[in-house]
């Protein structure tokens, strides 16, 4: 049982305390609020409450997944779950005794080193919420540096993305601002460029964008840098397997949601949040930060450092103000590095390219269902139906798949519009089943 | 075993060629999909390591690790109690697990149904009205609160409301958080007692309060005796009370805060709720209010309409949202199966449990280490060592002295009002052998603190490292490989 103690352990123990009752021990709290009525159900046995959350758990109707939108269904090599959810790593916390808590401390290490390989960029955090906001911690921090207050944004940027940073600053007098976009679903670099200017904190970029396609981030850079703003940079961490990335055009600040990286949806949390940025920067980062220090025999040693930034020294001036962080999903994810190295990373990204734009090609195959395929994309894509998109999701559920995210739920401009994303998860077989079912509509 | 090899990094490990998964072949390159201008110029500088090459890396690094599986570890303020084997497993069912956040909400019933019970169940341990399951941890948990007080004096003329209080026995957070949701912080002196001081809460306290922060039990593990007038103070001038409920084991099944006057509260689900810390997170900071305040919380929050389990919220005052999708439900499947496993009786015996452990430790180590605020506890301790000016023995070498001896240290130098503190946090799934095994080695450490100080200052000795010079890691930070 969970309490090991038993009545005559408890009666020892007690008496120790010189209390006479466990009742005394609770004199503190005051009597009128003491054993409240309290409407629980009946406990459940282990074997109960199994049976119990697995009839939740077969509720879920295992779709065919072919939305993305944010959260991406990856192939998860067996090791990961096998290592991450070794006691050792997994029920101890904050590594605060760094002589104890070495092998989470490397971890944190490789983690930030593997997430600045792959970004391309100088220092990262031990990890932060999720991609939102991370994104939106980079943003306040280029708000800090520059003593600006307008963020522009693309309107292309994810919806909840934009629900946070607004969340997070409505109350600081920041302005944010919107830039257009062009009928590819691309920005629009010469009203960008008007947009910017010398009270342009940070420019967040996304790309792929929220609809799948790839920006031309060293020209928005370029533009961006000019009016002395910082370009905040929101990638897709597979995709760099491939795609340029943020340190190759310059970016200030990148983020990204690493979910993608060795974690499972689990319905959009946990999340893990990836933020890297110049080294110039690194005193505005917010969370934890491990580093090399030597121990007292000048032995290499791994402890949590740059703490000044942080909650537990600087109270109110502390950068940020979090504590925990999403350290397992970061050692998921630098497990998932460490199992595919540099060519591994290519083949994904390469698959999903194939994938995605053989599932793209036979889509535009189908009469009355077009896909822009004239503007760059990786894994994801938006397809122009002939019904509302809510109509196709709804008939393709029928079908055992789940066809994509209804754009129409952003603008109605878009009803028509299904956001569709295929990963190296989806099977030739897969793609197939997914144009027959279209088919049918 | 060559130490090296032991603590190599996964690059110094690398072999060009190496690797631990290969996917399928593609017929064509990025380069066939993509313009040149959009390529990765050059690889990035990942290890390369075959798969076993990669188990036995970070097999390894999992073993010079202290844990809860394997050590004691009284980290105050952290309910660091057994997380239950059967919680990892059910957290984890493909059915979860797989459930995407857009896919229609017929196909995600159970998540829906699984989220929306535990509010309920949390609603009921409170008191409280709503409960959000979106904050990914407790800081995460406090901001979700702060901006809900913001939006709820936003619609009751209360723009002018500035300040938040926070007491000086606060967690880092609390402060933190006040000021990221742009209030100013006022912090107040705690009572020689431990616990507020309502004349300085009085002064403090005006119009230009929004919110009254509050750790219930406080940091120093000490109810506030007086906290329904403090409540009422609090609402007198037309603030709100908030409360950390990063100690609410100590509460749960004895006490809610709604009774109190609490308007907005976050749990941990990852303290109380036994989710594990997975070595500093993911977390799950629920926020719960009280009537008049739920409607300002952040959408959305699952309803149940018409025999369905929907994220579709009508709550037109509710503005925010915290982080992209509904929270970390991983970790929110954990905090249901606990509720689901432990009922009225069974949750009153666990922090009662937890209260006697603490208290039991207090009680064996007065003499050594004597409690800061002498009298009986809640769930957590916060000791005081020898006097570090005649013993030249501080907190901190008690920290590592510990670890020799098997355990991982208590939270120390927290909260800032205890000089040289050692917060110990038993909590209730320790049994009376550890404990008392845990006061022999403080016991050993006090009297070593006399006859061989060295000893304890020199420690830790059979660590993989030594004492670590922490200054050194930051005078040239070197982050990354
Ligand atoms: C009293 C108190 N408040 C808030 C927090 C922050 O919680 P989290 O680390 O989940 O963000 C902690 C964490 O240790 C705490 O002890």
């Amino acid at each position: 049982m969970f309490i090991p103690n038993t009545l005559e352990d408890q009666k020892i123990m007690l008496a120790k305390t010189g209390a006479k009752d466990i009742k005394e021990l609770l004199a503190q709290i005051p009597q009128e609020f003491l054993y409240p009525a309290l409407d629980l159900p009946k406990a459940l046995t282990e074997q109960e409450l199994s049976a119990h959350v697995q009839e939740l758990a077969a509720k879920n109707k295992p779709l065919k997944n072919f939305i993305g939108a944010g959260m991406y269904e990856h192939f998860i090599p067996a090791a990961i779950p096998a290592l991450s959810s070794r006691g050792e790593f997994l029920t101890a916390y904050t590594p605060y005794q760094a002589e104890a808590s070495q092998g989470t401390l490397q971890t944190i290490y490789e983690f930030q080193s593997c997430m600045c390989a792959l970004l391309n960029m100088d220092v990262a955090t031990a990890s932060h919420y999720d991609g939102a906001t991370a994104m939106t911690e980079a943003a306040l921090a280029a708000h800090r540096i520059t003593g600006r207050k307008e963020i522009v944004v693309s309107t292309l940027l994810h919806p909840h993305y934009k629900e946070v940073l607004q969340t997070y600053t409505r109350h600081m007098g920041i302005t944010w601002v919107e830039a257009k976009v062009t009928n590819d679903g691309v920005l629009d670099l010469e009203a960008l460029k008007a947009q910017l200017n010398d009270q342009t904190a940070c420019f967040i970029l996304q790309t792929p964008n929220f609809v799948g396609h790839l920006e031309d981030a060293q020209a928005i850079s370029s533009a961006v840098h000019s009016v002395g703003a910082l370009l905040v940079a929101v990638v897709n961490p597979i995709s760099l397997g491939v795609v340029q990335t943020p340190g190759e055009y310059d970016a200030d600040f990148a983020v990204c949601e690493g979910q993608p990286l060795g974690n499972p949806v689990s319905f959009g949390g946990p999340g893990l949040g990836v933020m890297t940025a110049k080294k110039a920067y690194v005193r505005q980062l917010p969370g934890r930060m491990v580093g090399i220090a030597k121990d007292k025999d000048g032995k290499r040693a791994f402890v949590l450092t740059l703490q000044a930034r942080e909650q537990h020294i600087r109270r109110e001036k502390a950068a940020s103000n979090i504590c925990s962080n999403e350290a397992l999903c970061a050692l998921n994810a630098v497990i998932y590095l460490t199992l595919l190295g540099p060519k591994g990373l290519k083949e994904v990204a390469q698959l999903n390219l194939e994938r995605a734009h053989a599932l793209a090609e036979k889509i535009n195959a189908k009469s009355g269902f077009t896909v822009n395929t004239k503007t760059p994309f990786f894994n994801e894509f938006v397809v122009q139906c002939p019904i509302p998109a809510a109509e196709v999701i709804k008939k393709m559920e029928a079908k055992g798949i789940a066809a994509g995210y209804d754009l129409g739920r952003l603008c109605p401009q878009m009803k028509n519009c299904l956001l569709v994303c295929a990963t190296e998860m989806r099977t030739p077989e897969d793609l197939q089943a997914y144009v027959d079912a279209l088919g049918g509509i | 075993m060559q130490e090296i090899l032991k603590n190599e990094l996964s690059i110094e490990k690398s072999r060009p060629g190496r690797r631990g998964v290969c996917f399928a072949q593609t017929q064509k390159q990025a380069a066939d999909y993509l313009p040149a201008g959009l390529l990765r110029k050059s690889e990035p500088n990942l290890p390369q390591l075959s798969e076993f090459d990669t188990v036995r890396h970070f097999t390894r690094l999992s073993q010079q690790n202290y844990s809860l599986d394997a050590q004691f570890y009284p980290l105050g303020s952290c309910t660091m109690k057994y997380n239950p084997k059967a919680y990892d497993v059910l957290s984890a069912l493909p059915g979860f697990a797989n459930a995407h956040p857009f896919a229609p909400e017929s196909a995600v019933q159970g998540t829906l149904e699984l989220a929306y019970n535990l509010q309920e169940l949390l609603k009921k341990v409170t008191g409280l009205a709503a409960f959000t399951l979106q904050p990914a941890a407790g800081a995460h948990g406090e901001l979700t609160g702060i901006l809900t007080a913001r939006a709820y004096h936003d619609t009751h003329n209360g723009q002018n409301r500035t300040e938040v209080i926070v007491p000086d026995t606060a967690h880092g957070t609390n402060p933190a958080t006040a000021n990221m949701a742009g209030y100013q912080v006022v912090n107040i002196k705690s009572a020689p007692n431990g616990c507020v001081d309502k004349e300085a809460l009085k002064a403090a306290l005006s119009e230009k309060t929004a919110v009254v922060m509050l750790t219930v039990p406080n940091t120093v593990g000490l109810f506030e005796p007086e906290i329904k007038e403090i409540a009422d103070l609090v609402h007198s001038v037309g603030a709100l009370l908030y409360m950390d409920g990063a100690n609410f084991n100590a509460l749960i099944g004895l006490a809610k805060p709604a009774d109190f006057g609490v308007d907005i509260m976050h749990l941990n689900l990852h303290k109380t709720f036994a989710a594990p810390h997975g070595g500093g997170g993911p977390g799950s900071g629920p926020v719960g209010a009280a009537a008049h305040v739920a409607p300002f919380l952040p959408h959305p929050i699952v309803s149940l309409k018409n025999g369905q389990y929907t994220l579709a919220d009508e709550r037109p005052e509710s503005q925010n949202r915290m982080k992209a999708f509904y929270g970390n439900m991983a970790v929110v499947i954990r905090g249901y199966c606990y509720l689901r496993q432990f009922d009225k009786d069974m949750l009153k015996t666990i922090a009662q449990n937890a209260i006697l452990n603490a208290n039991y430790v207090r009680a064996c180590l007065k003499g050594k280490f004597n409690a800061f605020f002498d009298r009986n506890c809640m769930h957590e301790c916060v000791l005081t060592p020898p006097d570090p000016h005649t013993t030249g023995v501080h907190t901190s070498d008690i920290a590592k002295r510990l670890l020799d001896y098997g355990f991982y240290a208590p939270t120390i130098y927290f909260p800032l009002i205890v000089p040289e503190a050692l917060m110990v946090e038993p909590t209730e799934t320790e049994n009376k052998e550890m404990l008392d095994a845990f006061v022999a080695a403080m016991e050993q450490i006090y009297n070593e603190i006399q006859t061989n100080p060295q000893v304890v200052k020199d420690a830790p000795h059979n660590q993989p490292v030594k004492r670590i010079d922490e200054v050194s890691a930051a005078r040239q930070p070197n982050l990354r490989w």
